[in-house]
């Protein structure tokens, strides 16, 4: 009677450590989070790097935001999720086949033209780059640019691991994210389509 | 006992030297290294009881978010949480293993056997069970928790709908809690047929241990189908398997199909030792042996063959040939004529006998009345056209909630109310019993009731909330307020318990005039169960019994020894020495235990686990010295 | 069933709860919900019936056989078996007439259910019902491609006539339920199920979807409107038009902030240039009673929100949170109102 009146105890106290331990993390990669902050989504606009964009040009200037702390989104499960699914939806596929590369550079080495940050990448989806990569700036909202960004990071193995998508429900393309070792970005070859004239 | 009377110095004598022989020991390691039945099966009724409760304040919850419409006291996400895991810890880590806990406990002292079979085994499958409602429940906490349901169909339990660990969590807790119940069912089933007492031939064995052989052989054929399903699901999660992805040729269906035809029978796995436990009550409390031993038999063994054949009355709306649902349909209405024939058996057992009426009894009445509706519902739910209308809707969670609280949750509270007087020596009090029932039986049909004409009104299942002109914001009202009288009566009960334990009247070896076995013992029993085995002479031992009692002699005192008797007869066979206690059980679970979390998170946990797990297995059956 | 003991059930359910409504199953408009509501009054009455003898059997043996409660102390003193074979007889009686009702039950069902799922006519009205994660894309098929009519969480259907739907989903499983007209269907990814309905009455029946499909089950409902023939046809004929001209530079304002904007990311409105099928098709969205799958009315007020904070109504759904200046927002609503 004692003795399980400790063990209950013990369990307790086992409970209350591992969500000490673990809550820090899990709360970060299990969190649902709907409705992204409205200020932070009302911020400044920022410049634009090309005059490309998909669709029709712009009415006008648009807000955009960088977020408070955009690491959050590779590290949260749901973000990644979303932004594998976006990458789809919103086409990037056309153009970087799923990570491989074709008509745009591939993303799923460890080559960066213009940085692996998720500042670098969520830039080059709002500004656009020369050669091609056309801004997205007032087509998705900032919330989604990011989970798009957080998930062009998974594809090159830059995500934590537990976090990182495993298999869609398609025809296989590639290995899942999540089945990646996690690498540091290490440069490299410049693809061809950066060498080109700027 | 006429038996304490005749043979006080003999009993006394062989008392002392078993006490030697089967003591468990005091302090901490031997605590965690007790493998009696008794500790076990207690242990077991505990431990589920606990996720039990758990639960329960998740259905509590539940039932406040559905209140009044377009609540936002929980969102989606976190409603989705706690209606997953109530369903996966009431079916998973309570119903089965409070039924098996019984079980443990009460089997070995039904066929006047002095401890379960392979008792370490039964040790192993308590810790599985708890750790795994561990994982479960401090997952929820971490906001981890199962968010698919506890059926958790595929793709949306997948690894593209399912972001993060949550519906790994639920593929391991079912792997935790499947090994614990077929570990379990391995031992109940070899206690039966190889362990009991001499004279118990099969045609005398009393009901709960039928229920009990059945629902064990139901659990070796259903269980290895969902853990399949569940190592299924985390492989496509965890290594990119396509099991279920219908794209590289998996299906989703097969989730189904294998899930329902775990699912089904389980149901019946829950049910069936409830009814083993209502004929015990209807016997005790109607003076007389429960009507028609052999049908009743039969009814539950043929429940037990049909309950395989019916799973995909729950997949009617699926793509199913019609030629199919029509067997599944002719199938799942000749289901309803075993538990008839038990209804009827009992009817005429309370039509004939003297009936004292007590808590326990009420309960059984209060099942009857309960079970009945939900059974009536069942049969209605088994005709495709009227099934396509109400499945998935709360016409079906009404009735699933009136066949499993109506058929196995009032007959367990029965149940213990019944037998806690066996094992803790004092009895419950009979006012607060009756209170305690009347709350529970008024509560549960102000729960559920109305839910069917929520179903029949539209209300669909699994809803965090509902739009308020849908006109379902009075009956969900009356179900929340039903819901909280359900929690208080469980309050009272474990009020009553707690109290009991201080102030209850001595219980004394047989308080109800009862005929069974258990009731031949101390309350508590020894740790040797019977100082003198008995040797039984017909159904009813303890009625029939008179001045001689025929025992057993002959077995070792100073060691454990046990008696093996042959299938059939239960005709003397050998003896044997059972195992001392021993920790390696509880380290073992510890080790798998380990290996089953890790692979929530990396496959390597099964390579670098199996280390562990090997050497605890190693030291478990590590043979005592001087064996041969 | 015949009209009269029907008459005084439903009436007797009604003083339970209520039997009418958009979502009712006991207010069935179509010959098979008609069919399955008679079954479920004859499985009713024989059912009640069945429970009220075992209750009344249990209670007259309480109130026959209870001893008092001075001899609760119990004596230990079994019974003699007596009347067993009488006993004997009523179990056995009691087993025939539950197999008999149980027989004749499943021969009902199965009659019932020939008539229910009998193949539609090869040429029945056709239409795709997808389902998404929270929505139902609605695709009117026709041989010519420029007669495809493609809508959203809204199903027109004519009265008296039998409807083929081809239902298919490519996220994760749903199930289509109009219960004042059928029962329910399974959407699965990588299957089509196909079935049929009709309607008897012209009038709105709500449907839901109800197999859990995530955050946002609770919110994807439909409306199926049953319309005579014309007025049906009619509709179609509307439908098949692409999105009109916008009339003055407001909307036309509105129309280029549409396929200019994050709009057009997702949605389609056939005419102009916004085209993506990622979303639900807004080319006549004016001229639906509901927007977010049937979870708010379809008003200037409403849409207005919706496209500013659709997270506070259906949290978890696909749909971002869409910043416009408020001159903006006006343009753009008051183009989407003339998406007649």
């Amino acid at each position: 009677m004692r003795a399980g009146i400790f063990a209950a105890f013990v369990i307790l106290v086992g409970a209350a450590v591992l969500l000490l331990v673990f809550g820090p993390i899990t709360y970060v990669r299990e969190a649902r989070e709907f409705r992204p902050d409205p200020v932070a989504a009302t911020a400044p606009p920022e410049i634009r790097m090309t005059d490309l964009q998909p669709g029709l040009p712009l009415p006008g200037p648009n807000p955009n935001t960088g977020g408070e702390n955009p690491s959050w989104y590779e590290r949260n499960a749901v973000a990644l999720s979303e932004g594998q699914r976006l990458f789809s939806a919103m086409n990037c596929v056309g153009c970087h086949s799923h990570g491989g590369g074709g008509m745009g550079p591939p993303l799923m080495d460890d080559k960066w033209i213009y940085g692996s940050d998720i500042k670098n990448i969520y830039a080059t989806i709002v500004e656009g780059r020369p050669n091609g990569m056309p801004s997205f700036r007032g087509k998705i909202p900032p919330e989604q640019v990011w989970q798009i960004a957080a998930y062009v990071r998974s594809m090159a193995g830059l995500t934590p691991k537990q976090a990182s998508p495993s298999r869609p429900d398609h025809l296989q393309a590639k290995a899942p994210e999540a089945s990646y070792p996690e690498q540091p970005p290490a440069g490299g070859l410049i693809p061809p389509s950066a060498t080109a004239p700027q | 006992m006429s038996d304490d009377v005749l043979r006080p110095m003999e009993e006394r004598e062989a008392a002392a030297k078993l006490t030697g022989a089967w003591h468990e020991g005091e302090g901490i390691l031997a605590w965690l290294s007790a493998t009696g039945h008794k500790t076990t099966g207690r242990r077991f009724v505990l431990t589920s009881f606990g996720f039990f409760i758990a639960a329960g304040v998740l259905a509590v919850l539940m039932r406040l978010q559905l209140a009044v419409p377009e609540n936002d006291l929980i969102g989606p996400d976190l409603y989705n949480q706690i209606f997953s895991v109530h369903g996966t810890a009431m079916m998973f880590l309570f119903a089965v293993p409070v039924m098996q806990g019984v079980a443990i406990y009460l089997v070995p002292l039904m066929v006047g056997a002095r401890e379960i079979a392979f008792p370490r085994l039964a040790a192993f499958a308590l810790w599985m069970l708890l750790f795994g409602g561990l994982l479960l429940f401090v997952s929820l906490l971490l906001d981890m928790g199962a968010e698919a349901g506890w059926f958790a169909y595929v793709p949306l339990s997948g690894p593209e709908y399912s972001p993060g660990k949550r519906s790994d969590v639920y593929a391991q807790t079912i792997t935790f809690s499947e090994i614990s119940a077929i570990a379990a069912a391995v031992c109940l089933i070899t206690t039966i047929l190889k362990m009991r007492a001499p004279g118990m031939s099969l045609n005398r064995m009393p009901l709960f241990v039928w229920a009990s052989l059945v629902t064990a052989f139901m659990i070796l054929f259903a269980m290895p189908s969902v853990m399949m399903a569940s190592t299924f699901l985390i492989m496509d999660r965890l290594i990119g398997t396509h099991f279920f992805n219908p794209a590289e040729g998996g299906d989703p269906l097969l989730w189904q199909h294998l899930f329902w035809f775990f699912g089904h029978p389980e149901v019946y796995i829950i049910f069936i030792p409830a009814l083993g436990m209502v004929s015990h009550i209807v016997e005790a409390f109607a003076r007389r042996p429960v009507f028609g031993y052999v049908p009743m038999v039969l009814s539950l063994a043929a429940t037990a063959f049909l309950g395989f054949g019916l799973w995909v009355h729950h997949m009617f709306a699926s793509n199913v040939p019609q030629l199919g649902a029509s067997f599944f349909t002719a199938a799942s209405m000749m289901i309803a004529i075993p538990s008839g024939i038990q209804i009827f058996c009992w009817l005429a057992t309370l039509w004939d006998g003297r009936l004292v009426i007590r808590t326990p009894l009420l309960f059984v009445f209060g099942f009857i009345f309960t079970f009945v509706i939900g059974g009536m519902t069942g049969v209605m739910l088994a005709a495709v056209p009227l099934d396509l209308q109400v499945h998935d809707t709360y016409f079906v969670v009404a009735h699933f909630h009136y066949v499993l609280i109506g058929g196995a949750v009032l007959p367990l509270f029965g149940a213990l109310y019944y037998w806690i007087p066996k094992v803790t020596g004092r009895m419950l009090d009979e006012r607060l019993g009756q209170l305690n029932f009347w709350l529970m039986a008024i509560g549960v049909n102000l729960t559920f009731f109305p839910m069917h004409q929520l179903g029949l009104e539209g209300m669909t299942r699994r809803v965090y909330t509902y739009p308020p002109e849908m006109g379902w914001d009075r009956l969900n009202l009356i179900a929340t307020v039903g819901g909280v009288l359900v929690a208080l009566s469980v309050l009272l009960f474990l009020f009553n318990l707690l109290r009991s334990l201080s102030v209850g009247r001595l219980a004394g070896p047989d308080p109800w005039g009862s005929p069974g076995l258990e009731w031949a013992t101390s309350s508590p029993p020894p740790e040797f169960n019977f100082a003198l085995p008995p040797v039984v002479t017909g159904r009813s031992p303890l009625w029939e019994a008179g001045e001689e009692w025929p025992v057993v002699t002959g077995l070792k005192l100073d060691q454990r020894e046990v008696l093996i008797t042959s299938v059939l007869d239960a005709e003397p066979d050998h003896r044997t020495e059972f195992p001392e206690p021993s920790i390696w059980p509880f380290l073992a679970a510890i080790a798998v235990g380990l290996t089953f979390i890790g692979s929530i998170f990396t496959p390597w946990a099964v390579v670098a686990g199996s280390v562990p797990v090997a050497i605890t297995l190693i030291g478990w059956f590590w043979p005592k010295p001087g064996e041969e | 069933m015949s009209a009269k003991p029907r008459a005084a059930l439903a009436a007797l359910a009604l003083s339970l709860g209520g039997c009418e409504g958009p979502q009712n199953m006991l207010d069935s408009s179509g010959p098979q919900a008609d069919t399955i509501e008679g079954l479920w009054w004859v499985m009713l009455t024989v059912t009640s019936a069945v429970w009220f003898l075992v209750v009344a059997a249990m209670l007259v043996a309480i109130w026959r056989r209870r001893v008092r409660a001075e001899a609760l102390e119990l004596s230990g003193e079994p019974k003699p078996h007596r009347r067993e074979r009488s006993l004997g007889i009523a179990v056995a009686a009691s087993v025939g007439l539950t197999v008999a009702i149980l027989f004749a039950f499943t021969i009902y069902s199965f009659v019932l259910e020939r008539r229910v799922f009998a193949a539609p006519p090869k040429d029945a009205l056709e239409i795709q019902v997808t389902g998404h994660q929270w929505w139902w894309q609605v695709r009117y098929v026709h041989k010519d491609p420029s007669k495809i009519v493609e809508t959203a969480n809204e199903i027109h259907i004519p009265v008296g006539q039998k409807v083929t739907v081809r239902l298919s989903s490519p996220d994760v499983i749903h199930s289509f339920w109009v219960p004042n007209l059928h029962g329910k269907r399974d959407l699965i990814p990588g299957q089509e199920a196909i079935f049929w309905i009709e309607a008897d009455r012209p009038g709105s029946y709500r449907g839901q979807c109800a197999e859990f499909c995530g955050w946002q089950h609770a919110h994807m409902s439909f409306w199926v409107h049953a319309e005579e023939p014309e007025a049906f046809q009619a509709w179609l004929e509307q439908q098949r038009r692409p999105a009109p001209e916008p009339p003055d530079d407001l909307t036309r304002r509105g129309r280029d902030i549409f396929v200019t904007g994050p709009c057009a990311m997702c949605h389609a409105i056939s005419g102009t240039t916004a085209s993506a099928r990622f979303g639900p098709d807004l080319t006549h969205l004016a001229s639906r009673t509901t927007i977010a799958a049937g979870t708010l009315p379809n008003t200037r007020g409403h849409l207005a929100a919706w496209i500013a904070d659709p997270q506070s109504y259906k949290p978890g759904n696909r749909m971002p949170p869409t910043f416009l200046p408020p001159a903006d927002m006006q343009a753009l609503l008051a183009y989407l109102e003339t998406l007649r």
